[in-house]
């Protein structure tokens, strides 16, 4: 579905990315693990178009979608949840919603969907009114996943959803994520949380310094020494 | 106060109330494009008076109804706002804020000299029969037809604005690229688009205020949009630079500060007022009247 090939990005002089490849296939929840500073955030936002790649290759659904504007990109089915949900402070949790469906011009579906994330996340529906900088930091990270699908993506991409969030807030964010993997949505999940990703993730890639170091199967990964090692606490 | 006092004391807030509205209407434009691109438009009050030549020509020459006039230059103005983004601002969105600003400064340059090559530099005036003026009585006060006529617009205008900012599509987008830009893009909003957006609706404000004023004053020159520009981002600044109400609360507040002054002796201070209640309300609060801490945007 997603193919990535010898992506170089850098920003000025600090090279952020060198000659990385992966591919997410429709159905998968694919976990993307690596220190701070990795380029995880940077992968997200090339392939959403917000960061331009020197060189390398970004193809969805078969088509290339490497330098197409970022506006373009959610058009085509990937809807991002960028990393400290960014969600839109001074306007309501409606608002935030609307805004996420924005390339949608159909109100009739664009207000059932809305009922739908609601229902998903019952706390957004009890503060559909309040502004968003007036919300927790777990119901923001709700409302920027919300958001997130108010555009109906093929491929959701996830920037370190459980950040700054309660264990058992963290357990029910990627409960959520599950659900939303089952109905249909293809997933790529950034995390710092490794432990968590990989116990969701069909796949994972592990990154360091800008550069993939190991990929494969995520129980495969869990069990790697070295992974337990550098990712996993041990 | 006696009856004498407060009749001049009404009669005097009208006056200002006319003359800060269409301070408003311009200080709009500066508020929404630096909320949308951290950048002072320094051409815009060149729009301002191109705004009102447009009018004064159509009006004098093709002998328009004021209203239509009115109209047809804010639509020209739109067109001549958005250009200017998109050959002076848009490449220099990623550069230094100081590089295009200096490119606004040369836009302005360039827009009022071509004013002056084109109209001459003496100023122009609107024919007498531009607009019915008559005086209408309100209890002890009296209100010019003209002066009932700019505050009409500027109110109607402003519900307009609002209404566009708070309830529609493109409005909220505005307000979501002017919080988050990266993170408007993410939602598939044509930020360029926005962006051009803002400076149409800015530009037709300011253009009716170009027309309004020309009428009030009676005067269109090649260079009455620096210190009405000048002005006019005093307003936006006091109001807090980036707030939609505090541009329409700074502009009211700074025309009837300055009618009010020279109603008091101060006429020879006139223009001078509006700079000294800008530096006194930054020394006491620095991001304006209706002003949000200035978030920095990555
Ligand atoms: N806007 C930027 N300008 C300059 N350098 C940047 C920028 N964004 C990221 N970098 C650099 O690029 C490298 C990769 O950063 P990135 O944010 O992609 O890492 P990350 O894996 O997401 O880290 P974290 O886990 O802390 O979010 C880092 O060295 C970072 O300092
Ligand atoms: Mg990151």
């Amino acid at each position: 579905m997603l193919s990535v090939e010898k992506l170089f990005v850098s920003y000025k002089a600090i090279k952020a990315l060198q000659d990385v490849s992966f591919n997410v296939e429709q159905g998968e929840i694919v976990a993307l693990i690596g220190a701070n500073g990795a380029g995880k955030t940077t992968i997200l936002n090339t392939v959403s178009g917000i960061v331009p790649a020197i060189s390398g290759k970004i193809a969805f659904k078969g088509e290339d979608i490497t330098g197409i504007q970022p506006h373009e990109i959610v058009k085509r089915g990937i809807s991002q949840v960028p990393e400290g949900r960014r969600v839109f402070a001074n306007m309501s949790v409606l608002e935030n919603l609307e805004m996420g469906a924005y390339i949608r011009n159909d109100k009739k579906a664009v207000a059932e969907e809305i009922d739908e994330v609601f229902q998903r996340f019952p706390r957004l529906f009890e503060r559909k009114k309040q502004l968003a900088k007036t919300l927790s930091g777990g119901e923001q990270q709700m409302l920027a996943m919300g958001r997130a699908l108010m555009s109906r993506p093929a491929l959701l991409l996830l920037d370190e959803p459980s950040m700054g969030l309660a264990p058992m807030l963290v357990q029910q964010i990627f409960d959520i994520i599950q659900e939303i993997n089952a109905s249909g949505t293809t997933i790529m999940l950034v995390e710092q949380n490794a432990n968590m990703a990989l116990s969701i993730a069909n796949r994972a890639y592990v990154l360091e310094t800008g550069e993939v170091v190991l990929s494969g199967d995520a129980k495969e990964l869990a069990a790697n020494p070295e992974v337990r090692k550098a990712y996993l606490g041990e | 106060m006696n009856a004498q006092g407060t009749h001049m004391f009404f009669q005097q807030l009208i006056n200002g109330i006319a003359l800060g509205s269409t301070y408003a209407l311009i200080a709009l434009g500066y508020t929404m494009v630096y909320g949308i691109i951290t950048l002072i438009n320094f051409a815009h009050g060149e729009i301002f008076m191109a705004g009102a030549f447009v009018g004064l020509l159509l009006v004098a020459t093709f002998k328009m109804n004021i209203f239509a006039a009115m109209v047809v230059s804010m639509l020209v103005c739109m067109v001549l706002g958005v250009l200017i983004e998109l050959i002076a601002y848009r490449r220099l969105r990623k550069s230094s804020r100081l590089s295009a600003l200096i490119s606004a400064i040369g836009v302005s340059i360039f827009l009022a000299t071509l004013a002056q090559m084109i109209f001459g530099a003496n100023a122009r005036s609107f024919p007498d029969d531009a607009f019915p003026v008559r005086q209408i009585h309100i209890g002890d006060a009296d209100i010019s037809t003209l002066q009932l006529l700019i505050i009409g617009v500027s109110a109607l205008l402003m519900v307009a604005l609002e209404y566009i900012v708070q309830r529609t599509k493109l409005g909220k987008a505005m307000r979501a690229t002017s919080e988050d830009y990266n993170t408007a893009a993410l939602m598939g909003i044509n930020v360029n688009m926005i962006i051009s957006f803002t400076f149409a609706i800015g530009s037709a404000l300011a253009a009716a205020g170009g027309v309004l004023v020309g009428v009030l004053f009676n005067a269109v020159s090649f260079n009455m949009g620096l210190m009405a520009g000048l002005k006019a981002f005093a307003a936006a600044v006091l109001g807090g630079i980036g707030s939609i109400p505090g541009a329409m609360l700074g502009g009211l507040l700074l025309g009837v500060t300055e009618v009010m002054g020279v109603a008091a002796g101060y006429s020879s201070y006139r223009d001078a007022i509006a700079f000294f209640i800008l530096v006194l309300v930054l020394l006491i609060r620095p991001t304006g009247l209706l002003g949000r801490k200035i978030q920095k945007k990555v």
